[in-house]
């Protein structure tokens, strides 16, 4: 096996690999190889070709698919070659075919008889073969052909084979969990094998079973930590050892054993708490092996029930990470302080320089971690910077897949902690404008609606503010080239629905810009068709309003030629758009109510509601109401409910009584769930400007609970009550949370208080620091707060269902009584601003705090230096041990070690290491 | 699992390429392009981990170090740790200067059955196991003498023998 010259193979393929390796463009390597290519189709076909020839050639034929050709001419030679007695033919027929073919091909088929037998030969390399082909090659059809053999193989006297039966029995596992499920208690007596290498291999179908099902697994965890505690402890024997660490693969995986089953069950963790405050406090901090384990460590202790103690160690192991100079030990800091402060998010805070230093690290993979975490410990209080800090690196990076995970996550983080509705829409703007095309369609969707709703506050000026201050950005940024199509249909619409509603504007100005619009972007039947009725709003909106409507010439031009358009729907709205023009402003406000959006965007009023008051009528006089088939097998239960009231005990006997008037049936008929109920009546009270325009569809619900409450007193503590204990809560909730986050503030006081001098640190960083780590509220808080934007709207949507459910049944005459809904006036007490409130107070205190922060930089040097004299005697250490082999040629082993170890350490070597690789080509 | 272990030089030419799931060669060649174009654009003391999840889906990683000419990567999903991965690859490493005395990038192009050989014995079906250098050098010893001397079973050694002993 010497490397200096022959190298084993042929002068052909010495040729070849040089040819191609001085190759200048990669049309020369391609021809090089395609003429290669025709010599093995011609020669592979020649008959008697000697055995070792042969091998040579399969050998090239993998070598040209690696560089990208298609080798399948000669991919039934290296399945025959599998057939060989010869073991390096056999081996090399295996590489082949496991590399070529995919478990699916149909090829394979002539190869399990191979395999079948193979396993079965008195030679175990060969059984290693066959079980190396096996883990590659069986799809969940062939299984069964070899699963029995597999399964005896567990027992094997070799260990090589054992570990390599375990393997193929978890890819088994993968491939098809159904054909291999009678077999997994194999995998648990495999724990107990006397090697500790199967015992290793063993743990990782463990770990996906697990993983699946933790329950049935948690009577292993005395085992694991028995287990993991003599790995730790140096039970194995030294050939398991790695730089001086036991068996750390296995002592990893444990721990992820250990942080599934321990998830969540106190009892479980109890048991792990001793070892793995063993493991922490043994582990190497020089090594990266050592640092791999105590990472794993942490990641342990924050899945598992909190322990006081190990929180404590997690979190200084933590701030030693972080403090690190080697960038991938940081990055392992950054990543496990992400899952610590699922514990408790304070921790986060003294380590906040470390974490500006990462997000400003010229590493792109730290600096994505670090926006990681930052996501994970976004709040109202700093959600600005962290959201602007996301947008200004998503504009910066061009890899679209991302982008669309940044903007994603903006979105949602916007929509979580918006402190203003003004930067909510400043914020949307800006994802939209550089990653619209890359943001889910229904973030616009959301978009409009959040404009056409305001925030749920019940507040009609800040809505309208809003609306007017999006309507003036987008009037600002739609000149601007380039826009994304979702974008743009999100500008066209709102133009539509409010350009003209604060009357700044005039209906030609805005009908003028959406011309511009349909007309620049011509090829976009979208963005034209959201023009299009976004000019019917407008024009409809003035003629309502009783005034003279002049349309633009490019309108009508533009009006015009969509009317010929190929696209019958922009066709049928250019249509549309004339006849309504030509329609009185009567009837223009009932087909295009002013501010009715939230209609619009999605329900359709399946109900019918229009017939309610032919309906009521047709009640009135006797009708009997109608009901879906659903409904009326519900309609015993009903009639038991009420037997109830009337204190009858025999429900089940024959009623003589006559039946009622069909009301209480009707009532009864409410959504069955109690918090449509209050969801409708939430919306009731945010929106009663719609619910005067159109009386009969919206304050139904509210009718309906009051029905409730007047006839079915047994229902009415399900249903009728809680709609008005309810109604009031989300502004509670929002105050209640505001208060919590003040006296949170005033927390962060503590937390800062150091022993280490004072230094400086430059005024920017601070600044950022100060913003990103200010009050300690925690997570949960912050869910709470922000909250209620988020809950608000899908009370909405349910609230429109549930409308549109009950419309039909109620009848609005009584409504007229009925007044002002309660609700309204406790629902519009907090207008303020709570987070404005608070800005002061935080941007003070957190400058205050920050000020005492200590010299890391100082701390690093140190750190860094100590650690890169422990490399270093390491490495001593390896290249004395593998020193006494004998080596021909000058050391070229230290050399590569040498190298290896400075890359790691993360430090370029000012120049090529002149001994390393010198008899490369040439 | 691991889900791909690949050898390129630093003109982006491909040494060894081993993927745990198939995929069809133009994918492959996809991916070690868009793989080499991550590298190589990455600055020289960064770490060693870049994130997969656009080619490899979500949480997927990538952990590379450069040995002189030789870019070694290796791609893996969340049941992996980067820094065990890392040390993974000096294990690779270490058995191949072992089994060719002064690896270099030649003996990795013209044994690549061997380094497969070697790689197999480190990792098998996207999972670890041997992490012990010597120990892999001992079985990939074993397959060479008995490749050579195909008719020796009967005097193969202890350590190589064994099923007979049944």
């Amino acid at each position: 096996m010497g490397s200096q010259g022959g190298f084993g193979q042929s002068k052909e393929f010495l040729d070849l690999v040089k040819s191609i390796g001085e190759s200048r463009s990669k049309a020369e390597e391609d021809r090089i190889v395609l003429r290669e290519i025709e010599t093995l189709r011609r020669r592979i076909t020649e008959p008697d070709i000697p055995k070792r020839k042969m091998k040579e050639y399969i050998i090239r034929l993998v070598y040209i698919e690696m560089l990208g050709h298609d080798a399948s001419f000669g991919y039934i030679h290296a399945v025959k070659m599998t057939h060989d007695d010869s073991l390096l033919l056999k081996r090399t027929g295996y590489l082949a075919v496991t590399l070529f073919l995919n478990e699916d091909h149909d090829l394979i088929i002539l190869i399990v008889n191979t395999i079948q037998k193979d396993l079965k030969s008195d030679n175990f390399l060969v059984v290693c073969a066959a079980l190396n082909a096996v883990c590659k090659l069986i799809n969940d059809e062939t299984i069964p052909a070899v699963l029995q053999q597999v399964v005896e193989l567990l027992y094997h006297p070799k260990e090589a084979v054992r570990k390599k039966a375990v393997m193929a029995l978890h890819r088994f596992y993968q491939r098809s969990p159904s054909s291999v499920t009678h077999l997994v208690t194999n995998f648990r007596k495999k724990l107990c094998d006397n090697d500790p290498g199967v015992m290793g291999a063993t743990l990782c179908p463990l770990f996906d079973l697990i993983m699946i099902d933790v329950n049935s697994h948690k009577d292993l965890v005395g085992s694991f930590v028995s287990i993991l505690k003599q790995v730790a402890e140096r039970r194995l024997p030294k050939s398991y050892d790695y730089h001086q660490t036991p068996a750390p693969f296995i002592q990893i995986k444990l721990l992820k054993i250990l942080a599934l089953l321990g998830s969540g069950d106190k009892q479980s963790s109890e048991q792990m708490y001793t070892i793995i405050g063993d493991i922490m406090r043994r582990s190497d901090t020089t090594s990266n092996i050592g640092n791999a384990i105590l990472y794993e460590c942490i990641c342990c202790v924050s899945s598992i029930h909190p322990s006081p103690k190990l929180f404590g160690a997690a979190a200084d192991a933590i701030a030693k990470l972080l403090k690190s100079d080697v960038h991938n030990l940081r990055y392992m800091g950054i990543d496990a302080l992400g899952r610590l402060i699922r514990i408790n998010p304070e921790v986060a805070e003294q380590h906040q320089l470390a974490v500006i230093d990462c997000l400003e690290d010229p590493d792109d993979t730290l600096k994505r971690k670090t926006f990681e975490l930052l996501y994970k410990m976004t709040k109202s209080s700093n959600v600005e910077v962290i959201v602007d800090r996301m947008i200004e690196y998503m504009i910066s990076i061009n890899d679209n897949h991302y982008k669309t995970e940044i903007a994603s996550r903006c979105v949602e983080l916007a929509e979580q902690f918006a402190p203003s509705n003004r930067w909510f829409i400043q914020t949307m703007n800006k994802v939209f404008q550089h990653a619209g095309d890359l943001v889910n369609p229904k973030v616009a969707h959301n978009l409009m609606r959040l404009i056409a709703e305001g925030f749920g506050e019940d507040d009609d000026t800040a809505d309208s503010q809003l609306r007017s201050s999006a309507v003036e950005s987008y009037l600002r940024i739609m000149g601007e080239p380039k826009l994304p199509s979702t974008f743009l249909q999100v500008i066209c619409w709102v133009l539509g629905e409010y350009g003209t509603a604060d009357g700044k504007y005039s209906a030609s100005y805005i009908g003028g810009k959406l011309c511009d619009v349909a007309e620049a972007h011509s090829s976009d039947d979208t963005v034209k068709a959201y023009a299009v009725t976004a000019l019917m709003k407008v024009c409809s909106y003035e003629k309502a309003a009783g005034r003279k409507l002049d349309m633009l010439s490019e309108c009508q031009s533009l009006i015009e030629s969509l009317s010929a358009s190929h696209s019958t729907d922009l066709q049928q709205r250019a249509y549309e758009l004339k006849a309504i023009i030509s329609l009185d402003g009567i009837a223009m406000e009932n087909i295009m109510p002013l501010d009715a959006s939230c209609e619009d965007i999605e329900v359709i009023d399946k109900s019918l509601s229009f017939l309610n008051s032919y309906v009521q009528k047709s009640l009135e006089e006797g009708a009997k109401p109608y009901l879906t088939e659903h409904e009326r097998s519900r309609t015993r239960n009903i009639s038991n409910f009420r037997n109830h009231d009337h204190h009858d005990a025999s429900t089940h006997s024959l009623r003589f009584e006559a039946y009622e008037v069909p009301k209480p049936v009707i009532s009864a008929r409410l959504p069955p769930t109690a918090s449509l109920t209050e969801l409708a009546a939430v919306r009731e009270q945010s929106y009663q400007r719609e619910v005067h325009r159109s009386p009969s569809v919206g304050s139904l619900s509210d009718k309906g609970s009051q029905e409730l409450r007047l006839r079915l007193d047994g229902v009415q503590k399900k249903w009728g009550r809680p709609t008005y204990s309810s109604a009031a809560s989300p502004s509670t909730s929002d105050s209640e949370s505001h208060t919590v986050n003040g006296t949170g503030k005033g927390k962060s006081f503590e937390p800062s208080s150091r022993r280490q001098p004072e230094v400086e640190i430059p005024e920017e960083k601070q600044k950022l620091a100060a913003s990103l780590f200010g009050g300690t509220t925690s997570k949960s808080e912050k869910k709470q707060s922000g909250g209620g934007i988020k809950g608000s709207k899908a009370t909405r949507s349910t609230a429109d269902q549930t409308r549109a459910t009950t419309a039909v049944v109620h009848p609005p005459v009584d409504l007229l009584d009925f007044g002002e809904p309660s609700g309204a006036a406790s629902g519009s007490s907090s207008t303020v601003d709570p987070f404005k409130q608070l800005e002061g107070l935080v941007d003070t205190n957190q400058y205050s705090n920050v000020s005492k922060d200590p010299d890391l930089l100082s701390l690093y040097s140190d750190a860094a230096s100590t650690s890169g004299q422990n490399q270093n005697q390491e490495t001593g250490n390896l290249s004395h041990g593998s020193g006494n082999r004998t080596t021909k040629g000058p050391n070229l082993k230290d050399a590569l070690g040498k190298d290896a170890l400075v890359r790691q350490m993360g430090v370029t070597p000012a120049t090529q290491n002149p001994n390393l690789f010198k008899d490369l080509l040439g | 699992m691991i889900r791909a272990v690949i050898v390129m030089n630093d003109q982006g030419k491909p040494r060894l390429v081993k993927f745990y799931e198939h995929q069809p060669v133009e994918k492959q060649q996809e991916i070690i392009r868009s793989i080499y174009g991550v590298l190589c654009s990455r600055a020289e003391n960064v770490s060693n981990f870049v994130q997969a999840d656009s080619t490899f889906g979500p949480d997927t990683r990538l952990v590379y170090k450069t040995f002189a000419t030789l870019y070694f990567i290796v791609i893996f999903d969340d049941s992996e740790n980067e820094l065990a991965i890392l040390d993974l690859m000096q294990v690779f490493v270490e058995t191949l200067d072992k089994c060719f005395s002064n690896v270099c990038e030649l003996d990795i192009v013209f044994n690549f059955n061997k380094v497969h050989t070697i790689l197999d014995e480190i990792i098998l079906g996207g999972q670890v196991i041997e992490m012990s250098s010597s120990e892999v050098v001992k079985a990939v010893d074993g397959i060479s003498w008995l490749e050579k001397n195909p008719n020796s079973i009967i005097r193969v050694p202890k350590s190589i023998s064994g099923w007979q002993g049944r």
